[in-house]
């Protein structure tokens, strides 16, 4: 029987997602193996891991925005059924960043994912009834097939990797 | 109307040249990935019940549901706007983009604003307006319409958009790939986005519980459109209202699915707007979180004709489209035409005529409603369950209803029913009224097969009623099928466990007799106790052409023919798949629902049947098999016919013929299409050609070629008989007991 963790990870393979696992103690020297330079990013809503002191830049100026070559976000939900990720937009930023870059860097807490899109707008729903939401389901990189083939990295990034944070033994 | 005729074909066939091959091969690609992608779908069928039963409601509560989208927007600090029309809708854009000052707009695609024309009145504002989908980018640099609903530039192959992209922009190194365009076209758009005052999306959902729009998209540039300008005007129908945000979810799961064959697109964007992301001045060098939120949301919610849809019976299931494109792709009509014919002037595909006729007119859907030709592919493939060939069956009638009174009165008296205008194209007449051509056909045969095949018949023919020469008549017997049984000297069976009537449907009868005796023989060899009693025709070729009250009045005749038999507990075989179809579907909306059940609940195809009777007990020794099929062989290439698969009976026949030895390989083309009627019509006949050669690639390739060929339509037999040089076999012949080549 296979984990929800590793359904999400087959299902991140299958949607051209790289997959890195790390423990919350590791994160950062995992995360400076996958980031390029120069890397963007906002901040990460998690206790137990952080972006402060690493080579992301948090607070990006427009330039930096259009120059960088990688952007870091959190993700609030992962879906194992999809391989898909939920992106939420945040006033510093987090939707620019992985939007803009060629490679997008998203950090997933095991504890945080989901078997199907019904727990996600279950989990959604109460959310976006509070007040102001945004969320992206995000699958894979950006695609197009409208100039005759498929190519990645229209608009969006052309690269996408998820960094799932495990959950730490109990 | 001869003059009009030809230059419809000559139109046909013109795009069939230059945008056929790529809108065939992006449709079925379309195709192929749905079947695919909903067969990994758990509870599939669920997900298009909960998703029709969302979108019933929605358009039930509509009126409540927009206040509450109102409010719901309004509270996270957005405005909404009801648009009567497109030139209501327009205004208020425009005058946005006028307080604005706004030079620069960027778009993602929508269809409704191509509706409205958007982009014009933007430009006669003097703004600059930028579609950001790669598709409608083409498309906007080539001066075109969409021809598709999801993909707008499938018509257009890599090369013709290199060669575009060369001449008009005139970059420093000619741009081949499609990795080349597209990075050429995310550098261009990429600075428009950056220097957009406004961004314009669509929404493919607006939930009226939390003023949330879903935008379903792979490429990213809905996501910048809506992030970089501080201001965003997102224009919707106001059918794409859903009461929930859970109600999102099946919808979610479906529409890429049903779509591209995706089982989701790259992102499904959930926003709220105002959007908590700040706009980025591409200007400024400060720290973009540091820049104060003063975004800006507004909602038009366009009505234009869509609220009178809704009171109307028979167009209110088109609002609860999703704009999937699934019916498009799986139309074979489509897969050889394109949007650019099978559309009007914004809406393309089978549902487009419920969308024209809804938002620009009944006479925006007369170019193309007749490419319908109610072969029913498209409604298994609709994820919200719309019957789009009624639609297109009622628009034709409404069409036919408002047309005037034809100069060729004269020739064609008593081929107008009294239920039907006068006004009503001689041309329609004449297929609609087939049964009674028939009956004289057969009446006068052979006489009348000579003189229709001579050649001033024939001319005159196409002339005047638009009867292409080139496609064979079908011949009528002297005998039919009902005089045959009638004047047989055969025992009938005693104590028999089942009685059948046969259904004598118009081709059995007087032109296909041959398989109403097979089938009466099969049925009789299996212990059956037939009657193949005088009732009446259908009512498919009426309805075909939009006669709907002569078709709802041959339904009568039938239940009422059909009626003691019924009674006397008698089921009713059809051999025609089409009929059938009638009897299970079309009846439900033309006869009383005690009538329409006692004749749908005991109507089988022939084959269905005589599963039934194998399945129960029935010693199928008597029945001729592979092993003494002579000439025949025992290898099969078997074409099923479109409604056949659509009421997924297919594997009936394909069931009954293995179990007597037969080797059985199946067609998969979406179907034959257009034959019966509609390959005779003279604007018709290349296209139904074009179509036909699908299935002919699939039976002449190798693993086929030296099969016989077998299909159970009447169109598709009459369809492949031009197409093959192999004459193709109805499969009731096969299995007859007396059958032996």
């Amino acid at each position: 029987m296979e984990t929800q963790l590793e359904t999400f990870e087959t299902n991140l393979g299958s949607v051209r997602t790289a997959v890195t696992r790390t423990s919350p103690a590791a994160f950062q020297e995992t995360l400076a193996d996958v980031i390029d330079e120069s890397a963007i990013g906002a901040p990460l809503p998690f206790e137990d891991v952080t972006l402060e002191g690493t080579d992301v830049v948090l607070e990006p100026t427009p330039d930096q925005l259009r120059e960088a070559a990688c952007g870091v976000t959190a993700a609030a939900l992962g879906v194992a059924d999809y391989g898909t990720v939920v992106l939420e937009s945040t006033p510093d930023g987090a939707e620019l960043a992985g939007l803009f870059p060629d490679r997008h860097v998203i950090v997933v807490r095991e504890r945080d994912l989901v078997d199907d899109m019904a727990a996600v707008f279950e989990r959604l729903g109460e959310r976006f009834r509070d007040g102001n939401g945004d969320a992206v389901l995000a699958t894979g990189p950006s695609a197009t097939a409208d100039m005759g083939e498929l190519v990645y990295g229209v608009h969006g990034p052309r690269e996408t990797h998820a960094v799932v944070v495990e959950d730490a033994e109990e | 109307m001869s003059s009009e005729r030809s230059r419809k074909a000559e139109r046909i066939r013109h795009v069939m040249e230059t945008e056929g091959d790529s809108v065939e091969r992006n449709a079925r690609g379309f195709n192929e990935g749905r079947y695919e992608s909903v067969a990994r779908l758990e509870d599939y069928d669920a997900y298009k019940d909960r998703a029709r039963a969302i979108k019933e409601d929605a358009i039930e509560r509509l009126p409540e549901l927009i206040e509450q989208v109102r409010e719901a927007v309004e509270a996270n600090g957005g405005t909404v706007y009801v648009a009567e029309d497109a030139a209501d809708a327009n205004r208020y854009v425009r005058e946005l983009a006028r307080e604005r000052d706004a030079e620069t707009v960027v778009k993602s695609k929508s269809m409704t604003t191509e509706e409205i024309d958007l982009n014009e009145h933007l430009e006669d504002e003097d703004c600059e307006v930028w579609e950001t989908d790669l598709g409608e980018f083409v498309l906007q640099v080539a001066d075109e319409a969409p021809s598709h609903l999801v993909a707008p530039a499938i018509h257009q192959s890599r090369e013709e958009i290199a060669a575009l992209f060369n001449e008009y922009f005139e970059p420093e190194a000619e741009l081949e790939t499609a990795e080349e365009l597209t990075a050429f076209a995310r550098e261009y758009l990429g600075e428009r986005i950056e220097d957009a005052d406004i961004g314009v999306t669509g929404a493919n959902f607006v939930t009226a519980d939390t003023g949330t729009m879903a935008l379903v998209t792979s490429e990213g540039n809905a996501r910048k459109t809506v992030a970089v300008p501080d201001t965003h005007v997102a224009v919707a129908g106001v059918e794409k209202i859903v009461p929930t945000f859970e109600d999102l979810q099946p919808f979610v799961e479906l529409i890429a699915r049903s779509g591209t064959g995706q089982d989701i697109t790259s992102y499904v964007s959930l926003f709220s707007p105002p959007v908590s992301t700040p706009p980025v001045d591409f200007d400024g060098d400060e720290p973009i979180a540091d820049e104060p939120n003063d975004r800006e949301f507004h909602l038009v919610l366009l009505d234009n004709g869509r609220m009178d849809m809704r009171e109307d019976d028979q167009l209110r299931e088109t609002l609860y489209c999703i704009r999937c494109s699934a019916c498009a792709n799986s139309c074979a009509n489509f897969q050889s035409v394109g949007g650019h014919v099978f559309g009007g002037e914004t809406y393309s595909g089978g549902i487009a005529t419920g969308w024209e006729a809804g938002v620009h007119g009944q006479e925006s859907a007369d170019e193309f409603n007749d490419l319908c030709t109610g072969c029913s592919r498209c409604v298994n493939q609709c994820p919200v369950k719309i019957d789009i060939p009624w639609i297109n069956t009622v628009v034709r009638d409404r069409r036919n209803r408002g047309a005037e009174d034809g100069q060729f009165d004269f020739l064609v008296e008593g081929l107008t029913p009294d239920e039907e205008p006068a006004g009503l194209d001689l041309q329609k007449r004449f297929f609609g009224n087939f049964s009674t051509l028939a009956k004289l056909g057969s009446a006068t045969a052979p006489a009348s097969n000579w003189i229709a095949d001579t050649l001033p018949s024939r001319a005159l023919m196409e002339r005047l009623i638009g009867v292409d020469r080139r496609r064979d008549l079908p011949e009528f017997e002297r005998e039919t099928f009902v005089e045959w049984f009638r004047t047989r000297d055969v025992p009938r069976p005693v104590d028999a466990d089942y009685h059948a009537v046969v259904y004598p449907d118009l081709y059995t009868n007087y032109i296909r007799t041959d398989r109403g005796k097979a089938a009466v023989r099969t049925l009789e060899a299996l212990g059956v106790a037939v009657e193949v009693p005088d009732v009446a025709s259908s009512g498919r070729a009426p309805l075909s052409q939009g006669m709907i009250a002569t078709a709802e009045d041959h339904a009568r005749d039938v239940a009422a023919d059909l009626e003691p038999y019924l009674e006397a507990g008698y089921d009713v075989v059809a051999i025609e798949p089409s009929d059938l179809a009638m009897f299970r579907g079309e009846y439900e909306r033309l006869l009383d629902a005690e009538r329409y059940e006692a004749l749908a609940e005991r109507s089988y195809e022939v084959f269905e049947y005589v599963y039934g009777l194998l399945e129960n007990g029935a010693d199928p020794a008597p029945l001729g098999r592979a092993d003494d099929a002579g000439s025949v062989g025992s290898d099969i290439a078997y074409h099923s016919h479109c409604q056949q698969r659509t009421l997924e009976l297919e594997t009936y026949t394909t069931n009954v013929l293995e179990r007597l030895g037969y080797d059985v390989l199946t067609s998969d083309v979406e179907c034959c299409g257009m034959a019966g009627s509609f390959g005779y019509k003279s604007e018709y006949y290349e296209l139904s050609v074009d179509v036909g050669e699908r299935l002919e690639e699939q039976f002449e390739a190798s693993d086929a070629a030296d099969r016989t060929v077998v299909a159970s339509g009447t169109s598709c037999l009459e369809q492949l008989d031009g197409l093959l040089a192999r004459r193709p076999r109805h499969p009731i012949s096969l299995v007859a007991p007396d059958s032996s080549g």
